[in-house]
């Protein structure tokens, strides 16, 4: 008894939910068999699909996408619960979120937990973030690799990157003024913490470890000593 | 003979991924391999003026894929270099009139009978650029030393790498070394840092390279050009040789100053 798939019409277009009863290669020529039979339907639309907790490769992705786009359906969103599935969708570009459900997410839960507590979750990431990828997360966000100019790192948390970053940074993301960045070398295109904005000066000497963090309602950036704070 | 599907991309446009595409397929041609390049630039077709091939055509891509012509009716055959041949794109349409699982086939199609399929990428990451790569068995990256071109690169080496096809080899291509060595231009170095994926070719900037297109004669067709010599050496790379990259190296230039700093002041 093949899975049910769900279909809504939402503002950005369809959202279709599958199950994960099935393997992953059944349920998307499932989705594919039941685009086929009502195309007309289909035809032109823009697609965010929800996953639920399945673990989903970027290739499997990308290949689902592809078939999609044969269809003249084009795959705009991944949503899943699943770490590795998000990432997937994030490395092929596709929103991991819908616009509208985005502050909703953000009003409830973390009122009612310990607030330390929630960011204590921390996203570790053993690899180069390239151009395009964006993280994104309400804990702490640890990167062992470098952040290259044009990737992104929003976290409610801290940013830990152990190599350089290049890219844009936004620590304390909702709020959280005593939130960090510390990188090996720290050359962010821009740096956030929770309100306030930094850019790197021009000429900065030699590259080494620092961190930095809101001193006095400004971004202070200091190279790495235990003894500090 | 099983073919090599090789797509040349980059992501930024106007970094030399039609030249570079046109010249390693005249070199490996000229080597004996059988070689036939497919356009993947649909609407915006230029593989076959560089190439000199844009009045023999009768068939294109879209013509095949939607089945008013058969792959051999599309295949141009070069004049000059019998190995080499070219299924150009349309002009006509855009890049919706083709899918990835129609570049697929006709790859699979074309392996039997051509050592290597070479796929000229359009710029971009949208439909045009996934058509491309599709049945890539390897890519080939095209990038200038210049910061637009690198961090367009870096999007595509992702993008790539999250489809399993990566991490691709580099060539850095339109390289000026008097501005390197003024400091005035990223060098290979410079560049590698930040892409981090293994090296092919430097080609050095070359006038003549706006001569041969103009003329739809492919620099690699010419000895006396440096441009061509680099793309020639990539050519060999491909093929498995190790060839020692031309005197444009960076490094030697810089320690070779400082040697001579140090000479000067006695140290």
């Amino acid at each position: 008894m093949p899975d049910p798939i769900t279909i809504k019409g939402i503002r950005e277009g369809l959202l279709v939910t599958v199950g994960d009863a099935e393997t992953w290669p059944l349920t998307a020529q499932g989705l594919l068999t039941r685009i086929d039979e009502t195309a007309d339907f289909f035809k032109g639309a823009k697609l965010a699909l929800a996953i639920g907790p399945r673990a989903i490769s970027a290739a499997d992705l990308g290949r689902l996408r592809d078939d999609l786009s044969e269809r003249n359906v084009s795959l705009w969103a991944v949503l899943s619960d699943s770490a590795m599935t998000v990432s997937a969708a994030q490395a092929l570009g596709l929103n991991v979120a819908l616009p509208t459900s985005a502050p909703a997410k953000r009003e409830q839960p973390e009122r009612e937990t310990d607030p330390e507590e929630a960011r204590q979750e921390a996203v570790y990431l053993r690899r180069t973030l390239r151009s395009g990828r964006s993280v994104r997360h309400t804990g702490h966000v640890i990167v062992v690799g470098d952040v290259n100019a044009g990737a992104e790192i929003v976290a409610d948390g801290d940013v830990v990157v152990w190599g350089h970053l290049r890219g844009t940074v936004h620590a304390g993301a909702s709020g959280d003024a005593d939130a960090v960045v510390c990188a090996l070398e720290l050359s962010p295109t821009q740096l956030r913490i929770a309100d306030l904005i930094a850019v790197s000066p021009a000429h900065r000497g030699e590259a080494r470890p620092e961190l930095a963090r809101i001193k006095d309602r400004r971004i202070v950036a200091e190279r790495w000593s235990a003894r500090g704070k | 003979m099983t073919g090599k599907v090789l797509t040349i991309t980059s992501g930024k446009g106007g970094v030399g991924k039609t030249t570079t595409t046109a010249n390693i397929a005249v070199a490996l041609a000229a080597m004996g391999d059988k070689v036939v390049c497919i356009d993947g630039d649909i609407g915006l077709r230029n593989l076959d003026v560089v190439m000199g091939l844009e009045n023999r055509i009768v068939y294109d891509l879209v013509d095949v894929v939607e089945g008013r012509a058969r792959l051999r009716q599309a295949m141009i055959k070069d004049k000059r270099l019998p190995e080499l041949h070219l299924i150009p794109a349309a002009q006509t349409r855009d890049k919706a009139a083709v899918s990835p699982s129609d570049m697929i086939r006709i790859c699979n199609e074309l392996r039997p009978d051509f050592d290597w399929i070479m796929i000229d990428s359009p710029a971009g990451i949208e439909r045009g650029f996934r058509n491309s790569i599709a049945a890539a068995d390897q890519v080939l990256i095209v990038t200038n030393p210049e910061v637009s071109a690198v961090r367009d690169a870096d999007r595509i080496i992702g993008l790539i790498e999250a489809e399993e096809k990566g991490p691709g080899h580099l060539i850095l291509n339109r390289v000026k070394m008097d501005m390197v060595k003024r400091g005035d231009m990223l060098s290979t170095e410079d560049v590698l840092d930040i892409l981090a994926i293994p090296l092919i070719g430097v080609v050095p900037e070359d006038e003549g390279i706006l001569v041969s297109t103009n003329r739809g004669t492919p620099a690699a067709m010419d000895d006396h050009n440096r441009a061509g010599q680099a793309y020639r050496d990539i050519a060999r790379r491909l093929r498995g040789e190790e060839v020692p990259f031309m005197p444009l190296d960076d490094n030697k230039g810089f320690f070779q100053k400082l040697a001579a700093r140090f000479a000067r002041s006695g140290g």
